[in-house]
């Protein structure tokens, strides 16, 4: 493992090396100040310590400039923290476009990770050095944090709803992968480590875990396991909407409104079917809440997600709002 | 002695009445302030206790000394007494209870009666919080995150919530009663801006009490309904969202931060003027960021949730807004800093510790502004680093100034002067031991140990050592005072009614005061801090 110096983590991301320097530069801010007021301190009880029992000093009550000064410039300081802050966390935030997706699922007490390819593995994840990672993480329980301290991201893990957390590692290496937020008795034993591997290794080793099938062909199993193939035909003519050429598009859905089809809205048509029915469509799909592990829903929606850019073969779907034209805008769902 | 007058001394308020009785139905502000210091104290020794076991454990980086359901247990009970059973009543209900009356120059709080229930209330709600403990304890954290708290954790939470929920009502019937006192029953020409910082600092505090202690009431009310009836309020399994627990948790949490510190700041307010012998540097700026800083303390509560979960646009709001509320507190730090400019400097121990305060206190601050900076925040939180940054605020910051306040106003509360040699030495050990505890703890978050960790990886360890180690030597600094004023109680000199030639009310009454404070209601001719209008009546020259 890649030890940190005493002063330093490891620092092993694409924003580790700024995120140090803005780190240490607040250090020196900081501690330039602080000492100074400690200096002041000492100096004046020492300068001006108490001569005579009976002295009475000169009584200075204010000093507008002097107020005005330390009212102003710390303001002015603190608005230059907060504007590099915010900068550096858009930077930590924001994903880049290309980036891998891997699935995270947290439980109390293990990280379960899926890598699109098949690759599975638990408290342990393997990454390429120099490629984006983006994790979509939800959790089966309650909350937990996925926190690489060596890549300085963190991310809460909630349940019953998507987060994502995204980094680049840029050294190859072994690095701790801590669960950051309190999850109960063993939430200090819910750690791992992270792989970041040459690109050509990383290759073999997905390779390797790929046996299985990959995480849509999983999916698949699971649409005829679950029964989803029952009504969802692909001929158009199914109790339920068409899922092919579904993902990423935009639905019109009944009583108005519309909701784009990624992952939250797919995990929630599994989970709650009735909280928003494709438009043209009947109530008629149960609920799959309490029968299917978060890790099955990554694997349906991973199948989902495969079979969208499908090449049109059968009649246009109706409910899909067609690019250029306008959606009814209504109840868009919360992303991030 | 047949033929000899016999002198009487005046009755103080320690001796005007005698039994237990007497004490335990008193409605005496200052004995009410008294029963508050032994509840307190009582609580800070088992909160300690806690505290001890936690590094203790953590001296190696495996589970040996306790299991880690213990541990969890260790950490969420020493979080819940020392904040809602310490912290939180620390100073406004023992000195503020002592000193608000007496200096404003009245005869006692506006509700005595609610001041003495206000005290039954808070104890009540400790024992049902002590009952949780004993039945086994409640392992969530302070912060009883749910859906943990609701669903998951097999723990005593009902009991322990209800306790928090209890003892609430202790503190918005001590925050009513310090706003109705300070509007209606200030002394002839004690106007607001005469008043010493002490009261506008308690009156800050005193409006967050009122108006964000009802709403941890509901919210603890709502995780007992969650966890008893199942009522689908933030578990996503029952149809609820867990963050909005966050929201409100913090709503009610972050500004009770500001409970904890604000009384911290009216104690240094009256010590650094006292021992400079000057007029508070900047009276005004400092008495209107005491506002400031409740006001703004109520907007800030998201900064504890920049990777919850909420928008990018939410977090920048939270970040600036918490950037706006260091102001008032570094402007309370300058000016403080510049009343010992051309001052007359005593170095007696509450002046240590307030010098000692305002530098823990400064780096406690300025280890907020990192935590406040989004980007930073995303790998310290959640760390020691937050650990550490708290405690210099609630312990190098509250505790300190609670220490300070004890020994400044030691001579008026007991009539007695505590032996100064060994509490500077005391001071002293508390600063060191504080030091080598909590800042070992900034490092170990930086390199990125999390919190709440009953077993880490072993190159965190000798920064582990070293807060151990720390921990030791300032659970002493804490008990030398508490035995020394103990024996200075008896053994002390007398005091006289002014030892340190200060300028409030409430050191022209006798030490102790007598029952009603003042033998004739004083009439106030000049302002706060008023050397020159004193100097002669305090002979100096």
């Amino acid at each position: 493992m890649n030890s940190s110096s005493w002063l330093r983590p490891v620092a092993a991301s694409s924003v580790s090396g700024e995120y140090d320097a803005f780190f240490w530069a607040m250090v020196l801010v900081c501690g330039a100040v602080a000492i100074g007021i400690a200096i002041a301190l000492i100096y004046f009880a020492i300068r001006y310590r108490r001569r005579s029992e009976n002295q009475l000093p000169p009584q200075i009550r204010v000093n507008l400039a002097a107020e005005v000064t330390w009212i102003a410039l710390p303001f002015l300081i603190f608005m230059g923290m907060f504007a590099y802050g915010a900068k550096l966390y858009l930077d930590i935030e924001r994903p880049p476009e290309n980036a891998l997706e891997l699935y995270v699922t947290g439980k109390q007490w293990m990280w379960k990770l899926q890598h699109p390819e098949g690759a599975r593995e638990i408290n342990e994840l393997h990454v390429p050095v120099g490629q984006s990672i983006k994790l979509n993480m939800i959790s089966q329980d309650v909350i937990h944090s996925f926190y690489i301290p060596a890549f300085r991201v963190k991310q809460d893990v909630l349940p019953d709803r998507y987060t994502t957390l995204w980094f680049r590692a840029t050294k190859a290496g072994e690095y701790h992968l801590f669960c950051a937020e309190y999850c109960g008795t063993k939430h200090s034993g819910m750690i791992g480590a992270v792989y970041a591997m040459d690109p050509h290794e990383y290759q073999v080793w997905v390779d390797r875990g790929a046996a299985e099938g990959s995480l849509s062909s999983l999916g698949e199993k699971m649409f005829h396991q679950f029964g989803c193939a029952n009504c969802h035909h692909f001929d158009g003519h199914g109790r339920g909407p068409n899922l092919q050429r579904l993902y990423g598009q935009t639905v019109r859905i009944s009583g108005g409104g519309s909701v784009t089809a990624d992952d939250t809205y797919i995990r929630e048509s599994i989970l709650d079917p009735r909280a928003k029915i494709v438009e043209g469509f009947t109530d008629l799909m149960p609920t799959f809440k309490g029968q299917i592990a978060e890790e099955q829903i990554i694997q349906l929606i991973a199948y989902i997600r495969a079979i969208g850019p499908q090449p049109v073969t059968g009649a246009p779907q109706p409910w899909i709002v067609q690019p250029g034209t306008t959606a009814i805008s209504g109840t868009q769902p919360e992303t991030r | 002695m047949i033929g000899a007058v016999e002198v009487k001394p005046s009755r103080t308020y320690l001796d005007s009445q005698e039994g237990i009785l007497s004490w335990l139905l008193t409605t005496d502000h200052k004995r009410i302030g008294l029963l508050y210091v032994f509840s307190i104290t009582a609580f800070f020794v088992v909160g300690g206790f806690f505290a001890l076991l936690m590094r203790l454990e953590l001296l190696t980086p495996v589970t040996d000394l306790v299991s880690a359901e213990t541990y969890n247990k260790l950490f969420s009970m020493h979080g819940i007494i020392m904040v809602w059973f310490f912290l939180i009543p620390s100073i406004p209900t023992t000195l503020g209870n002592f000193l608000i009356p007496m200096m404003i120059g009245a005869k006692d709080v506006a509700f005595p009666k609610l001041n003495l229930a206000s005290w039954y209330i808070f104890n009540l709600g400790g024992l049902v919080t002590l009952y949780a403990l004993i039945r086994g304890g409640v392992d969530t954290g302070w912060t009883f995150y749910t859906p943990f708290s609701t669903s998951y954790s097999t723990t005593y939470v009902v009991a322990a919530a209800l306790g928090i929920f209890i003892a609430g009502f202790g503190s918005i019937i001590t925050g009513l009663n310090f706003i109705a006192t300070i509007h209606k029953m200030r002394a002839p020409g004690m106007t607001w801006f005469r008043l010493p910082i002490f009261i506008w600092s308690h009156y800050a505090t005193s409006l967050i009490f009122v108006l964000a202690t009802p709403i941890l009431a509901i919210t603890l009310l709502m995780v007992g309904f969650e966890r008893i009836l199942k009522v689908g309020i933030f578990d996503p399994a029952l149809g609820g969202d867990p963050v909005l627990f966050q929201h409100i948790f913090w709503f009610y949490s972050h500004p009770a931060v500001y409970i904890m510190i604000l009384p911290g700041m009216a104690v240094i307010s009256e010590i650094v003027p006292a021992f400079s012998r000057k007029p508070l540097f900047g009276y005004k700026a400092v008495a209107y960021s005491s506002l400031g800083i409740a006001a703004i303390g109520f907007l800030v509560w998201g900064h504890h949730m920049f990777v919850a979960g909420q928008s990018l646009y939410s977090a920048m709001v939270f970040s600036i807004l918490s950037y706006l509320v260091a102001v008032p507190s570094a402007i309370k730090v300058f000016n403080w800093t510049a009343t010992l400019y051309k001052g007359s400097v005593s170095w007696d121990t509450p002046m240590l510790y307030a010098i000692g305060f305002i530098g823990l206190f400064t780096i406690g601050g300025m280890t907020g502004l990192f935590l406040a900076a989004l980007g930073l925040d995303v790998h310290v939180t959640d760390t020691y680093f937050v650990i550490a940054h708290f405690h210099y605020i609630m312990v190098g910051g509250a505790v300190m100034a609670y220490l300070g306040g004890v020994h400044y106003w030691w001579p008026k509360i007991s009539g007695k002067l505590y032996p100064e040699g060994l509490a500077k030495l005391s001071a002293l050990i508390v600063f060191i031991g504080f030091n080598l505890t909590f800042f070992p703890q900034f490092i170990l978050g930086y390199l990125g140990m999390p919190r709440r960790y009953a077993a880490y990886p072993d190159e965190f360890q000798v920064l582990n050592v070293l807060s151990t180690a720390g921990a030791s030597i300032l659970g002493v600094g804490y008990i030398l005072p508490l035995v020394y004023l103990i024996w200075s109680w008896k053994y002390g000199k007398p005091a006289g009614p002014n030892p340190w030639r200060a300028t409030g009310l409430e050191w022209k009454t006798p030490s102790p005061p007598p029952q009603h404070n003042f033998e004739t209601t004083p009439v106030v001719t000049y302002d706060a801090y008023d050397y020159e209008a004193m100097k002669e009546e305090l002979e100096l020259v």
